[in-house]
């Protein structure tokens, strides 16, 4: 593809950008396909200043979700229950799955853990994470001399 | 010479449409992950819908099946940009064939927290209609 070096198309470029930074992140998180997928699948959006962290996790009592965060990586805990159902039941498709899982996940830069917000809405947890002050970039004086 | 080749008819089973149609909707259409219990009353399906609350599923009966569409909602975040995905936008969309023993009459839709619970209770009923979805 021929294009101007000043005018790049901007969706091949975000192409690229999630291709360099899946591959970089690919080695902290596991990240199969399939049945052996991690749960609950994570998208992540970020900008200097703040990162959001979107899992799509259904079926879950948001009191009952666990988030820690400890250095740079978030971790998210929680346990998923089959509805309540009785005595005699059978099952004819299982294909959800079920119990107490951990997930954690490498975050772009430090966060500030005391700003952090998190709200869950029709089963998918947003997390919202400022970066720590002093991480933010500083803009550095040049002085002639 | 004659013909002596035979054309043979493949009769679609009766009270299952097979011809497709394409949709107009252009997002991706992912299949649900779906539980399917059986217990004395009835069937119970359970099914993963994330980002779908009761205003954006539909459920609709035509003869013998069920089909559950669902349209989920995702949020946007202004001036981000995607540093990592792992599962894509998409629609829900999945059909069952249901047996003679399902009252289609007395079939109930609730979702709450991404989750679509439909339970099925058993009887016999074949009269094709649209079904309510509450909150719950």
């Amino acid at each position: 593809m021929i294009y101007r070096r000043y005018t790049v198309p901007s969706a091949w470029e975000e192409m690229e950008r999630i291709q360099r930074e899946m591959g970089k992140l690919a080695k902290s998180v596991v990240a199969e396909r399939g049945r052996d997928a991690a749960f609950p699948a994570i998208n992540a959006w970020t900008t200097d200043d703040e990162e959001v962290v979107t899992a799509e996790l259904p079926g879950v009592n948001p009191q009952e979700i666990e988030i820690t965060i400890s250095n740079e990586v978030l971790t998210i805990s929680a346990e998923r229950k089959l509805p309540e159902m009785g005595e005699e039941v059978r099952y004819h498709r299982r294909e959800r799955a079920v119990g107490k899982f951990t997930r954690s996940i490498q975050l772009s830069f430090p966060v500030a853990s005391d700003k952090v917000a998190a709200h869950y809405e029709n089963g998918v947890l947003t997390v919202k994470l400022p970066r720590a002050e002093e991480d933010k970039p500083r803009k550095i004086a040049v002085k002639s001399l | 010479m004659t013909d002596n080749s035979k054309t043979l008819n493949v009769k679609a089973e009766d009270g299952v449409e097979v011809e497709k149609t394409e949709r107009i909707r252009d997002r991706k259409v992912f299949l649900p992950r779906t539980d399917i219990f059986e217990t004395q009353e009835g069937l119970v399906l359970v099914m993963d819908v994330p980002g779908v609350d009761e205003k954006s599923v539909e459920i609709t009966l035509d003869k013998n099946v069920l089909t559950v569409n669902a349209y989920p909602s995702y949020p946007r975040f202004e001036g981000h940009s995607l540093a990592y995905a792992e599962y894509g936008e998409g629609d829900y969309q999945r059909s069952f064939a249901l047996s003679e023993e399902i009252d289609r009459t007395k079939i109930e839709a609730k979702v709450k927290g991404g989750v679509l619970v439909l339970h099925l209770a058993k009887v016999v009923d074949a009269k094709p209609h649209k079904i309510s979805v509450k909150a719950g």
